[in-house]
This record gives structure tokens, sequence and C-alpha cells, in this order.
């Protein structure tokens, strides 16, 4: 595929290898952001391209992995109802609430849906007028403005029987609270490409100032992710951090406007809890007060949850390390903060797969555990079983 | 969740409702209907980057060679660091 293809050339894969090797002095940690960007690393085999003086750590930007377990079982609830139709993008629906997944929602009767874009889910409810139709908005900055549109356009054409379940949060924020944790290693961000085409990197330079940290607006093939790891470690030997822009072909500094315009008509930022995170401030959307007839909590008069903008409301689940069931071994909070990596989780590879997962990363097909689950059996066959192969 | 292709918007068009700007939007052969309301500068023979059904931004040709320009200006520049190196070496090394 064009404009893909040419950015997986392993010759100049090696090249930009030789170039780190030359470039890097002393030992480093960075943390590209995007689970879609881990996901690169694994499959492609970037990190072991890299000198061992560079640790790549994983960030937090899987949706899927910080939604919390409760914001589920509102999920799970909607679905229960015989007028409601749940659709949910494929991540969602094994990833485990306190009361099931939407896959055993669906087992138990409940019409749940797969669908591609809260568009679709918006034909849907205009096919089913006789239904309730709610889209499970997950996502970052980059997904919100095509619920966003979906909502304006139910508005628009008077479709009445949408409505969303707003789960939408913010990077920056969580960029901030990794870098005010106490524990945190991060010296470099690769930040989230398809993030910063909507957005923009203008408001990255305040991080920099405060923080003193590097961050480059990073692609997700393996030549943009080499090459932003150069770009960083450029400013990280020579003691001068900024923003920078290695994604180019797609991201502008302002970003996309009338994306930012249209998620400003629809939402507003609101405090919001993120699994195995916590209670970040003003990292979340919320419908905003002229759309929040669209508001499936709303509408379906559901209990208020974690996200009601009081700190510590939310149960255990929420915050704890685990993240995953309350007995659980798993250590998910710590690999979405960057502070293990995954295959440190005693679980992992064990009690936790792919098939039984413990906790969110090891569910999404963007989790880091799930990619390092995928793309390092060998390694962990032979560490448990054997050599298998 | 981030994920996002690029296509070649093959046919510009509106939705039924005739309020929002939707495209044919061509993927390697695989030709879908993609909303172009955020792109609305956005022509036929454009690539776009297409998230969820969204066009998200037009894909901008120059830059997108820039990977390329910057490794090479990277290996020139530590190639040109060697033969300075070099030079100095010999000029220390010659016999004045």
């Amino acid at each position: 595929m064009r404009l893909l293809d040419e950015y997986r050339d392993g010759a100049a894969a090696k090249r930009y290898a030789q170039a780190i090797a030359r470039l890097v002095k002393r030992p480093w940690v960075i943390m590209e952001i995007c689970g879609g960007q881990t996901h690169a690393i694994l499959r492609f085999g970037i990190d072991q391209l890299l000198p061992q003086e560079i640790t790549l750590i994983h960030g937090p930007g899987c949706p899927v992995c910080v939604t919390p377990a409760e914001t589920i079982d509102k999920a799970v609830a909607l679905a229960a109802r015989p007028e409601v139709i749940l659709c949910s993008f494929g991540d969602m629906w094994r990833v485990p609430g306190t009361q099931g997944d939407l896959f055993s929602a669906k087992a138990r009767g409940g019409d749940v849906r797969m669908v591609y874009s809260p568009l679709d889910a918006l034909d849907l409810a205009r096919r089913h007028p006789e239904r309730q139709v709610v889209f499970f908005a997950v996502g970052f900055e980059t997904t919100a403005p095509v619920s966003a549109l979906a909502v304006y356009r139910a508005a628009a054409e008077k479709v009445t029987n949408f409505s969303i379940l707003a789960a939408n949060v913010l990077v920056p924020p969580a960029m901030e609270a990794i870098l005010n944790s106490p524990d945190c290693r991060v010296q470099g961000f690769l930040a989230a490409g398809h993030v910063c085409t909507v957005t923009g990197y203008e408001s990255y330079e305040s991080l920099v100032r405060r923080y003193r940290v590097p961050i480059v607006v990073t692609g997700f093939e393996p030549l943009d992710i080499l090459q932003g790891i150069h770009m960083c470690l450029d400013m990280l030997e020579k003691g001068e951090p900024a923003v920078a822009n290695q994604y180019s072909r797609s991201v502008s500094k302002s970003g996309n406007r009338a994306a930012q315009e249209l998620v400003q008509k629809i939402f507003t930022v609101t405090d919001r809890h993120w699994r195995g995170i916590g209670l970040i401030p003003n990292s979340g959307l919320a419908l905003s007060p002229a759309y929040a007839d669209f508001d499936a909590e709303k509408r379906f008069a559901l209990p208020e949850g974690p996200d009601a903008g009081r700190p510590g409301a939310g149960s255990a689940g929420a915050g704890s390390a685990g993240a995953g069931r309350p007995d659980s071994i798993c250590r998910a909070g710590q690999v979405l903060q960057g502070l293990i990596k995954p295959d440190a989780c005693p679980a992992f590879g064990s009690e936790c797969t792919p098939e039984n997962p413990l906790g969110a990363p090891m569910v999404s097909t963007e989790g880091a555990c799930a990619a390092y689950y995928r793309y390092r059996r060998a390694k962990r066959n032979a560490g448990k079983d054997g050599p298998t192969a | 969740m981030c994920l996002a292709l690029p296509g070649r918007i093959v046919e510009i068009g509106a939705d039924r409702a005739g309020l929002f700007r939707t495209g044919k939007v061509d993927f390697d052969g695989l030709v879908k209907t993609v909303d172009l309301t955020c792109v609305p500068q956005a022509a036929v023979g454009d690539y776009v980057m297409v998230h969820a059904g969204l066009a998200i931004s037009i894909v901008d040709e120059a830059e997108a060679l820039s990977v390329f320009s910057y490794l090479k200006e990277v290996e020139l520049a530590a190639g040109t660091e060697a033969e300075a190196e070099a030079e100095a070496e010999a000029e220390e090394n010659a016999p004045s």
C-alpha cells in the first residue's frame, strides 16, 4: 500500500539503527505513548535493532486498557436492556468489568454489535427507529471527532433513538500524570501521531518547558519510529529538549481545526478515572450540556460512576495496581504507567493470556501485554515449557 | 485504536441528507465511503488518513519523503564528521 510499505524498508531501517548507534553516548529511557506504536516496535523487532543504552517503555496509549471496569459495567447494564442495541469497537468486547464483559452480555441475550465507526452505529439507529442504539464511545483525541460527528449528525437529522456512553480520554494530562509520578523513569516521549493529527502539538510545549523532556510527534511505521527515536536522542544528548514533529506528512502544529471545533461543540472536558492509574484531572470528554440528550447515562438514568468528578469515588478496581479482577496478581497498572515491562508480571503468559486475560492490556490488540505475548512467543515457551518449536 | 490508514480520494459526493461531505476513498483497491467533513479542502486525487470512517488529515506529499531526506542528512553529517576527523588526524601526524 502506498504511503505505508515504503516506511517498512528493511535496509533503511538498518541504516537508521546505525545512525542511532553513532548518536547515543549514554543510557536513555524513552516512552512511546501509543499502543499502535508499541505493537509496531514488537512486530518489527525495532527494540532489537537498538543499542543497549536505549530502553523503550510502553505508555498508556491504549483506550481499551484504561477504560475503568465501572464504565464497562455501564455498557453491560445497557446491553441487558431489551430495547437497546449496544454498539462497540470489537476491542472492548472481552475487557472485564466487575460484572463480566460485553461478550458474556451478548451470550446472555443482549444485543451487542461490533462496529467499525460510530457513524455505522448512527446508521443502525436510522434503520431501527423502534430500538435504542447506544455507541460505547471509547478512544483518544483521534477518535473523539468521529464520535462528535455522529452526535452532531444525530442532532441535525433528529435521530432521537441514538445516544453514546461517553468514555473518551485525553493524552496530555496522562503524560503529565506519568511525569509527576515519583517513580517516573521517562526521559523523552514519542507522542502519538494520530492524536496529534487532530490536536496539533502546541499543547506539548508547556510540558517540555516544565519537565525538560523532549517530545517527538511520531508515526506508526518502523522508519517513523526509528526517526522519532533518533530525533529524541539528538535532543537528549545535546540537552536541548523541545517539541519536534517526525510525522509531518500527517501532523501540522495547529492540527485539524475542523475536527477540534467539532469536538469542542459536542464535548466538554471532565475529570476521568483511568483503569490502573486512577483519577486524572481534566483527562476525559463528556457530552456538553447542549447535547446532553444524547448522553446514554442520562437517558437511561445509570448510576453515577467513578467519573462523576469525585476523587476517590471509584471502587478499588479503578485505581488498584491490578486493574483486573479484585483478587488478581495482575500488574496492569504498573505496565500502563511504564513502571514495569509486561513480562515482569508474575501472571504474564501463565495465569494471564489473551484467551484468559486478567488485565485489559492482555485483552486489547493494542495492549502492551498482548503485544509481548504475540511477538515473544518463542521466549515465553522456552521459559515456561521448554522449547516447543 | 488510533489506527489510521492512507487512502486516495477517487470521488467526492455528499451523504443522503446533503448536509455533510463524504467521498469514495481507494485503499489499495478496496474502495470505501469515507466522511470528509473534517478535511473541507480535500480534492479528488489527494491521499487522506482515515480513522474509523472519518478522514482526519490530507497527506502532505512533500513531507512524505522527509523520513528519507532526514536519514540522508544524518548520514551525510556523520560522513562529513568522519572525513573531518581523518583530515584533522592527518594534519596532526604530518611533518611540520
